[in-house]
């Protein structure tokens, strides 16, 4: 049995270890705000964080995730109040959407790991994928969500 | 039960399809199921068994406690018709818009009322375009009902009474009711006349910088797309298709896994296998350990660099006609004669939420669950491949993870009809990644071959274009049909025959060849690649003729004053005129596409090893007006986005008939650190024209960004994606 934490409700799924983390919540514990865009870690849309690190959750395993502590897009806040959901509305970042989920989950890690970016920060450590083009947004509102935290 | 799909607490809110955004304020996606839950009322017939009492038209309701729900009969792929099209009913309807929610129309309506949405096709930069007229008909005719309504109940004119805000006033009396108060009698009112619709200097709502009114469901994952259905009973497909576009299954072992955990059934399709089980994870593990063997069919043993040399050959005739102005042969023979050849690959959509389709099949009802981007024809589609009447036929349209064209052929509602057909309950059908990018239809490859002949004062006397490359008409064959104008396919030579230069003797030809990788419509079409090909070769001319880029360009547009106020604020934006530092390019391009005239420049740096960074954009644009400028901006800001990711980095390659890129590991997307500074600005010519803007931000940024490489680096870009040139050990 696999037990999870999901945004503070604990979870014991009956799966194979092996299944990735990002299908156990989608599928099993059913929160699909997290995405499905490659399984290779390469596009980030599917970006949780388990026990407060940033993690590609299609290359996860519910095995090596056991016992963990996982945030989703749906446990960041109870009504999008967080300051990166808002600072994403106030610059219209999402377009079709799809990849924002991870978007907003690796900027909330990054952002606490560095309150206070340069767009060389940025570009360096937020590598998830947008095909719509809302890069220029994304970054605009990464650094407004910056200033709203640190006054 | 309304606009808004009732949550069934029976079933439960994770069991239970809900669309999350409706309490929020965003999209309401009709969700219930028939015969699972008594009482509920069936999806897509809100306007029939339940009619909102607030329904004032088939496009607005409003409801007692003011809200305003506006039907949108487009797709929402990112584009923005989700609250472009709102303003458009809102700017004639006077509503508060604080107020206004949007939804999809129904496409089941749209059949039972005779196209009272009209066309629901999202494509070709036209929602807007089409739409707007009828659009602010439907507010004005609202509008006119709320006050006649209003002027009944007072016993008054209706000439007398003013509308401002949702409300209805008569200052005689100061006397005032809100649309809420008044909907229910609005919706049985008849009027004598239509009301005459606004013309754009009179507009207030449009024209204005408005958020978007999905944003706030897209950053709480509340947002319901295709691939985030969940239906009670569901089951899960997961599929391989032949590898070989074309291809058909000559044998499968399903015994190989049937026993897998929660495993339930190997079905077979005409171009593949599906494999469906209680899990997406488990069908999806279960579907790659399935022992197939193929018969790749006609594209057996082709590979990409046949088909280069087989396009190559091509152009040598014969061709088709589709242009002639003039004399070119002759014109050709007697000035100084420069030829290029241009070589475009095929490119993917790569949306980023993969094909996926739920679908509830029943003897009398079909129930689809997707994102489309034309649900009518998804309804022909299902109707034609079940054997039902469009009719019996619910399309629960969902947001859509991207689009750019892939999303209005829909190939895997065929493979997960097929599954239901066998399975009895609702199937769930789910492409991979890979999936997704080896069975694409494609941008079609292309060579394009140029000729022109500069005079003594070194402006072009004759140009010509020969274009090889793909028929997408032909290629969508059954799947989308168009009524085409006779002659050379349009979609084949647009940008080339359209060309906006003023060059005495112009002739274009095509011939069409398709191979067996299918092709379609690719975000710009036809002018992604020509495009590219006609501003890189206009740029030749100039450099052969020793002229500035901008200033040749001025010369050719003479007479064009659109085109020339593009340009001249492109320039001015662009600082065109300061000079860079050595290792870095300006490069201009303008094209006009879908209506809209857009010139872009691209300021590049090129390194000694050749290494590129793309450092800023600047776009001007004439779509003539606007309805959302901020919604302008993040569209030109995409569509820069997408093709630079095509001209830097994509191409889609075949050996032995198969595609071989497969993820974003070997189809690279630009990502932050690769993304410029892009600024828009607008450059309007107003009039009559309202020009597209999903897709004319896409065409010049290739075409500009090669002639930045070439003012960097003195190398002339002729084939993308550029990744393929050295850029390195400048000229």
């Amino acid at each position: 049995m696999i037990v999870l934490t999901v945004n503070g409700t604990r979870h014991e799924l009956d799966i194979e270890p092996e299944t990735p983390l990002l299908w156990a919540l989608r599928d099993e514990v059913g929160l699909t705000g997290t995405k499905y865009g490659c399984g290779i870690a390469q596009c980030g849309a599917c970006t949780v964080h388990v026990d407060d690190q940033p993690v590609r959750s299609c290359s996860l395993s519910v095995g090596d995730a056991n016992g963990t502590k996982i945030t989703t897009i749906e446990g960041l806040s109870p009504d999008g109040s967080h300051p990166v959901q808002q600072a994403w509305i106030a610059e219209d970042v999402p377009q079709c959407g799809y990849c924002q989920s991870g978007q907003i989950m690796a900027a909330v890690a990054f952002l606490k790991a560095i309150p206070k970016p340069t767009d060389a920060d940025i570009d360096e450590n937020l590598t998830n994928i947008c095909r719509c083009g809302t890069y220029p947004r994304l970054r605009a509102a990464i650094h407004r969500a910056a200033a709203a935290t640190n006054g | 039960m309304g606009h808004i799909e009732p949550t069934s607490a029976a079933l439960g809110r994770r069991d239970f399809l809900v669309s999350a955004a409706t309490a929020a304020g965003g999209l309401a996606i009709g969700v219930s199921i028939p015969g699972m839950a008594a009482g509920l009322p069936l999806p897509g017939q809100t306007w029939d068994d339940d009619a909102p009492a607030g329904e004032v038209n088939a496009w607005i309701v409003i409801e007692p406690d003011e809200s305003v729900i506006i039907r949108v009969a487009k797709s929402e792929m990112g584009e923005g018709v989700l609250t472009s099209m709102p303003m458009i009913v809102a700017e004639e309807l006077a509503c508060d818009w604080t107020k206004v929610r949007s939804e999809y129309a129904s496409s089941n309506r749209n059949l039972l009322e005779q196209g009272v949405y009209k066309s629901m096709l999202t494509g070709g930069s036209s929602a807007v375009r089409a739409s707007r007229p009828y659009l602010q008909q439907a507010g004005a005719s609202a509008r006119a009902r709320l006050v006649e309504a209003a002027a009944k109940r007072w016993s008054v004119p209706s000439a007398d009474c003013q509308v401002a805000n949702g409300v209805v006033s008569h200052k005689a009396t100061g006397r005032s009711l809100t649309y809420g108060a008044l909907a229910g009698d609005a919706a049985k009112i008849t009027l004598a006349q239509e009301p005459a619709i606004k013309t754009p200097d009179q507009f207030t709502l449009i024209g204005k910088p408005t958020a978007r009114l999905d944003s706030k469901v897209k950053v709480t994952g509340e947002a319901i797309f295709g691939l985030d259905i969940r239906l009670p009973d569901m089951v899960y497909a997961a599929v391989t298709t032949c590898p070989v576009p074309g291809g058909t299954v000559k044998s499968y072992d399903a015994k190989a896994i049937l026993g897998h955990r929660g495993v339930q059934s190997v079905v077979a399709l005409p171009n593949g296998v599906a494999v469906v089980a209680d899990r997406f994870w488990r069908a999806k593990q279960a579907a790659l350990a399935l022992p197939i063997e193929w018969n790749p069919g006609a594209g057996a043993g082709t590979n990409s660099a046949q088909f280069r040399e087989d396009y190559r050959a091509a152009l040598k005739g014969p061709l088709q006609n589709a242009k002639t102005v003039g004399d070119t042969e002759k014109a050709l023979g007697e000035g100084k004669l420069i030829e290029a050849l241009y070589e475009v690959p095929y490119l993917a959509h790569a949306t980023m939420e993969p094909l996926n389709c739920t679908v509830h099949l029943q003897s009398d009802r079909l129930d689809i669950w997707m994102g489309t981007q034309a649900p009518d024809i998804t309804m022909g589609l299902a109707a034609k491949t079940t054997g039902l009447k469009p009719e019996q036929i619910f399309i629960h349209n969902c947001y859509l993870g991207g689009g750019f064209g892939r999303r209005a052929i829909n190939d895997e509602l065929v493979q997960a009809l097929a599954v239901a057909k066998t399975v009895g309950k609702p199937v769930k059908l789910v492409w991979t990644r890979e999936e997704d990018m080896r069975h694409d239809r494609y941008r079609p490859q292309a060579a394009i071959a140029f000729k022109a002949a500069l005079g003594k004062d070194g402006m072009p006397t004759a140009f010509t274009a020969q274009t090889a490359v793909g028929s997408i008409m032909q290629s969508i064959k059954g799947m989308l049909d168009f009524p085409m104008p006779p002659g050379v396919e349009p979609l084949a030579v647009e940008g080339l025959v359209n060309m906006p230069y003023a060059i005495p003797n112009i002739k274009v030809d095509a011939v069409l060849k398709n191979t067996h990788v299918p092709v379609m419509f690719w975000r710009s079409v036809g002018s992604s690649q020509n495009a590219f090909a006609v501003e890189s070769f206009i740029d030749e001319l100039a450099h052969e003729a020793g002229q500035d880029p901008y200033q040749f360009r001025r010369k050719l547009l003479e007479g064009k004053p659109d085109f020339l106020r593009v340009l001249d604020m492109l320039a001015e934006k662009a600082n065109w005129s300061q000079k860079l530092p050595s290792g870095k390019g300006r490069g201009i391009a303008i094209h006009e596409s879908f209506g809209t005239i857009v010139g872009e420049c691209v300021e590049v740096a090129v390194d000694p090893k050749g290494k590129l960074r793309c450092e800023r954009v600047v776009a001007v644009v004439d779509c003539g007006h606007v309805i959302n400028p901020r919604n302008v901006e993040m569209q030109i800001e995409s569509g820069v986005i997408y093709g630079l990711t095509a001209a830097l980095y994509d191409e889609i390659t075949v050996k032995d008939g198969a595609i071989e890129q497969g993820n974003f590991d070997s189809y690279q997307m630009v990502c932050l650190a690769d993304s410029p500074k892009i600024e828009t600005y607008l450059a309007l010519s107003g009039g009559t024209k309202w020009g597209g803007i999903g897709e004319p931000g896409t065409p010049p940024i290739a075409p500009a960004l090669c002639n930045a490489i070439f003012a960097a680096t003195g190398k002339r870009v002729r084939e993308l994606p550029i990744k393929n040139t050295d850029l390195g050990n400048r000229v």
